[in-house]
């Protein structure tokens, strides 16, 4: 059978992807149960509940290299009463972990912007977690024209 | 790759117990380890792993990055400011670098 390049090149990159990520890590494509482990290693196996946190992403991002979230939670942020941390995962990339802010009674108000990178259309889950120990979860969905992860 | 240039936008000054906006960029490839050349090797991951700000010493935010952040990473918060005092802002690459910045601010 002739072997075409596109093929091989298929295969090759494919190769390549396994060896990169070596043993252990996780497969190529994170999927929503990755997504659902990571958050529960978070959360310490407590299922979020919703409100309080609210996270700001672009219902349509043109280009997935860069699309602009905020995460803001309600909190007093004082000594007795704060949120922790609160941490970003995107379902559909290669790998959910986007970041995790940690906050302190100093922050003020935990609210935190960034730009992150999204390889397909996909949902973006924020957790917060609070000094106390409750979580919270929201999610977005953000519908990308062109993704951004390279390869 | 030119030396990654930090940028940061504190307030001069504001008021005792004044919530203000802190804007930091760096200015870095954020290589994902997911890319490849063009003989379809895997292009190694460089990022800045971590970024900090304290304010007199105190942790204030702090941000664990994973390669889904975009190039020249960006972050916005927010910072209560009680007395005068410094930020110290740093950003952590995977090649063992550490980037620092400080800026003061003066509280009335």
């Amino acid at each position: 059978m002739q072997v075409t390049r596109r093929q091989a090149l298929g295969l090759s990159a494919g190769a390549m992807a396994f060896v990169a990520l070596g043993p252990g890590l996780k497969a190529a494509r994170a999927d929503e149960a990755a997504t659902q482990k990571m958050l529960m290693d978070f959360t310490g196996g407590k299922e979020p509940a919703s409100g309080k946190i609210t996270l700001t992403a672009p219902e349509i991002a043109e280009n997935g290299n860069t699309v602009p979230i905020t995460v803001a939670v309600e909190s007093e942020m004082t000594d007795a009463s704060y949120v922790e941390s609160v941490t970003v995962l995107a379902e559909g990339n290669p790998n959910p972990e986007v970041a995790t802010f940690h906050f302190s009674p100093l922050s003020g108000e935990a609210t935190a912007t960034t730009r992150m990178r999204l390889a397909k259309t996909q949902n973006v889950v924020a957790v917060a977690k609070m000094s106390d120990g409750s979580v919270f979860m929201d999610k977005k969905q953000v519908k990308v024209t062109i993704g951004g992860c390279g390869g | 790759m030119a030396a990654p240039k930090p940028r940061v936008k504190v307030p001069k000054s504001a008021s005792a117990g004044e919530v203000i906006t802190i804007k930091t960029l760096i200015s870095h490839k954020m290589e994902s380890g997911q890319r490849k050349d063009k003989d379809g090797k895997v292009i190694p991951r460089e990022i800045i792993n971590k970024f900090t700000c304290e304010f007199n010493g105190k942790p204030v935010f702090s941000c664990d990055v994973e390669p889904a952040i975009s190039a020249n990473p960006y972050f916005e918060f927010s910072a209560k400011v009680m007395e005068s005092g410094t930020f110290k802002f740093a950003w952590v690459d995977d090649n063992g670098e550490t980037y620092t910045h400080e800026q003061a601010i003066e509280v009335k």
